[in-house]
């Protein structure tokens, strides 16, 4: 071998390492990073109460609530109407161009960046309901339904099509063939789905600033919906960027961190089982 | 048949909407003086609304963290689809994962803290939110996307073709660098115009990191880039004002880049499909 193929070759090799070794450290200081700093700050105090200035205290349960909130009236209804669309493309379509186009649509929205959706949020919804959790709620709609109509939409194509015809020979119609068969056999897809949009609207801010606000008021669950408030990830940023409260910025920020890897592992496990049982 | 024709629905609605409120501004100040303007000052007596330096500091700083971002993505996808065990291939996946899934508020939280003084400290000037420390947090930001997609590329290449590779006498890194990767090339090309599309759309991270001010883009000035340029002045502007408008319009120039962009990505697809 001559020598200018053995250079090329360990370079290569040597290149690849350090990559690798570069990115998974950058990970490992992100989060070693972040654990240290956060989570001497995360007490009790702070999980159950909400900020005072009369007692000078910071909480974040209303930050911890409005995140719920805003994830239930999502997927709440992101779900209907993703799978409804996914369940149209692939068991009813017949017109190519409307396939086309609805797809393109799709692809489209998933890469529009999430200040552009805070922006029309804020015309569409904020203008009609005010400034609330209920206008970031429907803003989240629409960019997540790319994601929840794709991730349906996969797993709806590997529901074998013997399983549908064995149910029309049943004598069941079309609706009620889709209810009790390709259904249940795309719950998974749906539930990946769901976790996916789960991650993006944790970590999502730039789409809220502008729909949600940023209060922090303890609500129950429909005042929240109609009055404005911020999202653990909004008050990370208003914590960090206009208070300087570092400390509680840190502690929301370890608090993500480990909503991420627990979303990512859910997401992995099904994906998992998913392949297990389409293997049988 | 509805159901699908809301996500259509929605694509047209925002698109309509950023025209119809971007244009109003765009008319009032002049399309050159708002596209070429060097200066933006908006809350001046005498108000200037140009955006060449968001729209200059966007393009550098996207190209400057793909041009860092792209080989580390690079290399760790070979090593990670081609050379690495099972078990190291898992733990990197996990982490790179991770980093795809870390909202940007963090980014920018850590960026605050460590880059920003880093910076400093390191190149002792006044302060360290500048291009540089954005440019550090996008290439961050993009490295997970560009590794899982060039990943799934080098992944779907055929098996028999590096078989091939290796009984004419090539060394399996020659293998994977010669014949793998041009294999894989439009899978990566993807990969790569994705990473321009988070780059170039991301906000908050960069505003926590950037400084902020409407200058030039230069490595140690503090900048501002479109998206944070829209972002920084829409919570006090007033509503029905020339400066609420021109907020609108970079939307606008913004929303115009992401849909060249998705343009290049669907021609980059379409020719893979073709093959």
């Amino acid at each position: 071998m001559s020598g200018r193929r053995k250079i090329y070759i360990l370079l290569m090799r040597v290149l690849m390492i350090v990559c690798t070794v570069l990115t998974a450290s950058l990970t490992a200081f992100l989060l070693g990073y972040v654990m240290i700093k956060g989570v001497p700050h995360i007490t009790w105090e702070l999980l159950t109460t909400k900020p005072s200035y009369l007692e000078n205290r910071i909480g974040i349960l209303p930050d911890i609530l409005n995140t719920v909130y805003i994830v239930t009236a999502t997927l709440f209804i992101v779900l209907p109407l993703g799978v409804g669309a996914a369940i149209y493309l692939t068991e009813y379509a017949r017109n190519k161009k409307v396939t086309a186009v609805i797809e393109y649509a799709s692809e489209t929205l998933s890469g529009i960046p999430s200040i552009i959706y805070g922006l029309v949020g804020m015309l569409l919804f904020s203008n009609n309901f005010g400034t609330s959790l209920l206008a970031g709620a429907l803003t989240l709609v629409i960019m997540n339904l790319p994601t929840v109509m794709r991730t349906a939409q996969e797993s709806l194509k590997t529901v074998p099509a013997g399983y549908r015809e064995g149910a029309f020979a049943l004598g069941a119609g079309k609706w009620r063939t889709i209810y009790t068969v390709v259904l249940p056999g795309c719950v998974d897809g749906i539930i990946t789905g769901c976790i996916l949009s789960v991650g993006r609207i944790l970590g999502e801010s730039a789409a809220l600033l502008f729909t949600a606000g940023f209060a922090h008021a303890l609500n129950n669950i429909f005042e929240g919906l109609s009055s404005p408030g911020a999202t653990l990830t909004v008050a990370l940023y208003v914590y960090a960027k206009e208070e300087g409260e570092f400390g509680v910025a840190f502690a929301i920020a370890a608090i993500l961190m480990v909503m991420t890897l627990l979303i990512n592992m859910s997401a992995a496990l099904v994906g998992k089982r998913f392949a297990k049982r389409r293997s049988i | 048949m509805i159901l699908g024709l809301i996500t259509v629905g929605s694509v047209l609605v925002i698109s309509l909407y950023l025209v119809i409120s971007g244009i109003p501004a765009i008319k009032e100040i002049g399309l050159i003086n708002f596209l070429f303007g060097k200066e933006w000052a908006s809350t001046a007596d005498e108000p200037k609304y140009g955006i060449l330096p968001f729209i200059l500091t966007s393009v550098y700083g996207t190209c400057a963290a793909i041009v860092i971002g792209v080989p580390i993505g690079f290399f760790t996808a070979v090593y990670l689809s081609k050379i690495a065990g099972k078990k190291i291939r898992n733990i990197v996946e996990t982490a790179v994962n991770l980093l795809a899934g870390i909202p940007s508020v963090v980014y920018g939280l850590v960026g605050m803290l460590v880059l920003v003084k880093g910076i400093r400290l390191v190149f002792n000037v006044p302060d360290g939110a500048s291009f540089l420390a954005a440019v550090i947090v996008l290439t961050v930001m993009i490295l997970p996307n560009i590794i899982k997609v060039s990943v799934t590329a080098l992944d779907a290449v055929q098996k028999e073709y590096e078989d091939a590779s290796l009984a004419l006498g090539a060394t399996p890194v020659e293998t994977f660098f010669k014949i793998s990767v041009p294999a894989a090339k439009s899978g990566i090309a993807a990969a790569v115009v994705l990473g321009v599309g988070r780059a170039i759309g991301e906000a908050m991270a960069v505003m926590m990191v950037a400084g902020n001010a409407a200058n030039m883009p230069s490595l140690f000035e503090s900048v501002r880039f479109l998206t944070t340029a829209v972002a920084s002045e829409m919570a006090y502007s007033s509503p029905g004002s020339l400066q609420r408008k021109a907020l609108f319009s970079i939307a606008l120039v913004l929303f115009i880049f992401i849909m060249m962009i998705n343009a290049v990505l669907n021609f980059v697809l379409k020719e893979k499909k073709g093959k």
